[in-house]
């Protein structure tokens, strides 16, 4: 094969791989690479900044199922990588990052823009490497596409020195690769899933929790099938919202500490849960000691780390949630459901998911008329918070790769960069980034690289004026010691504020709407209930980047709420 | 409870970092690790012994099998296998004097592998128990330095 440039290999990887987005920023390490990028069919998105490129390529990873690749120079771009990257590795979504590297004479010697990338990466990926020759390159980057995208994915990071990026090598691009210590376990142990077959015939009051494992595997159709034909209620974690019809009398929507209160009774009395690509997170089991006592546990995970890590688990079954459901589904022999499925139905007749539905401007009624008017069909991403919890608590989800969130860093200013990504990766769907005032500030930037992109992505930002969910905490666990979470609050407010808002400045910092303008966004301030659905019609009816600044009640708390560290069964509020 | 583990590696840059790191990031209390090539160069072989309950110890195992690096995870059980571990030990001549010090070396069947004139060097290779026993034997003598080398391990028979 004829010679080439590192910077050539690392192109020729994006077209094998099909990589039809990439989104970054160059810089010295890394122009070798931008240079012939320039030259090829690849779309390249330029982000405003690189934790803007990560979050972009995970959000265009988890609304299309492909793998999301970002390129970042040297030192302070592969250390602003970091917090997407951690993202990602917490959600498991396939994202390549590339991150250029001094020249290997030069590595240790604290050279310009020099920062030990592959060190600082190592625990908030799935895998990373550091390129020392260029021989070596072509088969980094077939390992790393596939390491990301298969078993449980994962981010993978590769960094490449300068030199390396520019030194030849007549190496092919491998088209298939053997990795002797990954060989990820897909089809599930057979005596196993016979056991959870009978553990399934045997049950009186079974429950299925559903996690983000089934969007990652595609095995929404075959959950779908399970449920409805053994009769079984759902219930999805945060990041399996989506995984299964909410519209559904099956469905349970959400469970765990924000979850219904129906999800989470059903998890109480259950004797049987079988969970499907979750890993039973502290925010879903609440108490350890008290969480399922009368159940018993299967757990079906492509990971075996995470089987009993938190729960003790009746019947493990390593394998893929598809290939898994798909051979269970072959021996699926229904139990008798009814009685458990009318006193789950008694349960949600009388406590729904409920707020004040009076003449205020609350954020819970926001997000549902956004379901309304896109008719349950946009793509969601969200930031972190309250926010983040209403928009999974009233939206209705019924399709996967629709929600997209972050659920285990807890990432605030992922939902407008995320949203970014969805809308390059999906360019007919209708992107909705549901927002709090606090979080959407982390990464505004990036509206510069929706509006120059044409990527018509909708900021409805909840804007209440606090950090919301740390205030929320505030009230009622820190003795209404508001400290530092108002974002309202400034040099001429009163020392003693007592939070009753009529000593208020008249003012916002920022102006979103104005704020919009100055990026070339369209912006809309809603202060009264009755704009809502013209504000929200408005926008989705606009073929540009749109922020909606509805100014909602301040101190809307976010129920039901299982305290942290609280059992299941005792929550708080939800009622009407 | 302790256990001993062997985990056969890519002998790459930056894997003993990867496996290091995955003990401090988990938490997990790493008593020993030794590491070094394999008859296949392209291998390194890893000793190590941790401690925890049974419910961290399985993490271990399968967090160290997760890493792309490993390619295989030994678990060792109590008397299905051999340990051996190395001890360089720096011995006071001056309190109990060098005969009465090289009588014990010889007893022990440890070397001498380094004379001074305050003091003996021993080098030693045994089992967990018979290290801690010279060191118990070694003390009244007044040790000045030591370094231990943490076990290495083979399962018995083929």
């Amino acid at each position: 094969m004829k010679p080439r440039s590192g910077a050539k290999v690392i192109i020729e990887s994006f077209v094998q791989e099909a990589v039809d987005a990439v989104f970054g920023i160059p810089g010295g390490a890394v122009i070798d690479i931008f240079d012939e990028l320039n030259k090829s069919p690849v779309n390249f998105y330029l982000t405003r900044h690189e934790q803007g490129a990560a979050h972009a390529a995970d959000g265009y990873a988890r609304a299309t199922g492909k793998v999301g690749v970002c390129i970042a120079t040297s030192g302070p771009g592969a250390t602003n990588l970091v917090t997407g990257l951690a993202t990602a590795n917490m959600d498991s979504v396939p994202v390549v990052a590339l991150t250029g590297q001094v020249p290997t004479s030069m590595i240790g010697n604290d050279a310009f823009q020099e920062a030990y990338t592959s060190g600082i990466t190592r625990s908030i990926t799935k895998h990373n490497y550091l390129v020392k020759d260029v021989n070596d390159l072509p088969r980094i980057l077939k390992e790393a596409f596939l390491i990301a995208a298969t078993g449980r994915p994962g981010p993978v990071a590769i960094d490449i020195p300068k030199d390396v990026q520019q030194a030849l090598t007549s190496v092919p691009y491998p088209k298939e690769i053997e990795i002797r210590g990954y060989k990820p376990t897909v089809k599930g142990h057979l005596r196993q899933i016979r056991q959870v077959a009978d553990a399934i015939k045997k049950a009186k009051k079974p429950v299925i929790l559903a996690g983000g494992g089934v969007i990652a595997s595609g095995a929404h159709k075959e959950l779908h099938e399970l449920a409805t034909r053994a009769r079984i209620p759902v219930t999805t974690t945060l990041m399996g919202l989506g995984t299964f019809p909410e519209t559904d009398p099956l469905a349970l929507k959400m469970l765990g500490m924000h979850g219904t209160a129906y999800a989470n009774y059903a998890m109480v009395e259950a004797d049987l849960i079988i969970s499907v690509g979750a890993r039973f997170d502290d925010r879903i089991t609440g108490k350890l000691s008290e969480f399922a006592v009368n159940a018993d546990i299967v757990h079906i995970d492509i990971d075996p780390t995470s089987i009993g890590k938190s729960v003790p688990v009746d019947i493990p079954v390593v394998g893929d949630a598809r290939a898994v459901l798909r051979e269970l589904l072959k021996i699926l022999e229904p139990p008798r459901t009814a009685a458990w499925l009318k006193k789950i139905a008694k349960w949600k007749k009388e406590q729904p998911l409920a707020y004040k539905d009076d003449d205020a401007l609350r954020p819970q009624y926001v997000i549902e008329q956004v379901c309304a008017l896109t008719k349950g069909d946009a793509v969601i991403t969200t930031e972190v918070g309250q926010n983040q919890m209403w928009a999974a608590q009233f939206y209705t989800y019924t399709k996967p790769r629709t929600f997209l969130s972050s659920g285990g860093l807890g990432t605030m200013g992922y939902g407008l960069p995320a949203a970014i990504g969805a809308q390059a990766g999906l360019p007919g769907a209708t992107v909705v980034d549901i927002a709090g005032d606090g979080s959407i500030q982390m990464n505004i930037q990036e509206l510069a690289t929706a509006c120059l992109n044409d990527l018509p992505v909708k900021v409805m930002i909840l804007n209440n004026g606090y950090l919301g969910m740390v205030r929320q905490w505030q009230e009622l666990f820190y003795a209404e010691n508001y400290s530092f979470t108002c974002l309202r609050r400034g040099k001429d407010c009163p020392e003693d504020c007592d939070h009753s808002f009529e000593n208020c400045p008249k003012r916002a910092i920022p102006d979103f709407v104005k704020l919009a303008e100055a990026y070339g966004a369209v912006g809309i301030r809603v202060t009264k209930k009755k704009d809502v659905v013209p504000a929200i019609k408005k926008a989705l009816a606009t073929k540009k980047p749109v922020i909606v600044d509805f100014i909602v009640e301040r101190e809307e708390n976010v129920y039901p709420m299982v305290p942290s560290g609280g059992s299941l069964k005792h929550m708080m509020g939800g009622m009407a | 409870m302790r256990e001993t583990i062997a985990v056969l590696v890519e002998n790459r840059f930056g894997v003993l970092a990867r496996v290091v790191d995955l003990f401090s990031t988990r938490g997990f209390n790493i008593d020993s690790l030794n590491v070094a090539e394999t008859m296949d160069p392209a291998v390194s072989r890893m000793t190590i012994v941790v401690q925890g309950d049974e419910a961290v110890l399985e993490q271990v195992r399968k967090q160290l099998s997760k890493l792309v690096d490993t390619t295989k995870v030994i678990r060792f059980f109590e008397g299905d296998h051999v340990e051996r571990e190395m001890l360089l030990a720096k011995v006071s001549t001056q309190k109990r004097g060098r005969p009465e010090l090289m009588e014990i070396a010889r007893l022990c069947r440890a070397d001498i592998v380094d004379v001074g004139e305050t003091f003996l060097t021993l080098g030693f290779m045994g089992a967990k128990d018979e290290i801690a026993r010279l060191l118990e034997l070694l003390k009244p003598f007044q040790i000045l330095e030591i370094a231990r080398t943490g076990p290495a391990a083979l399962g018995r028979g083929k």
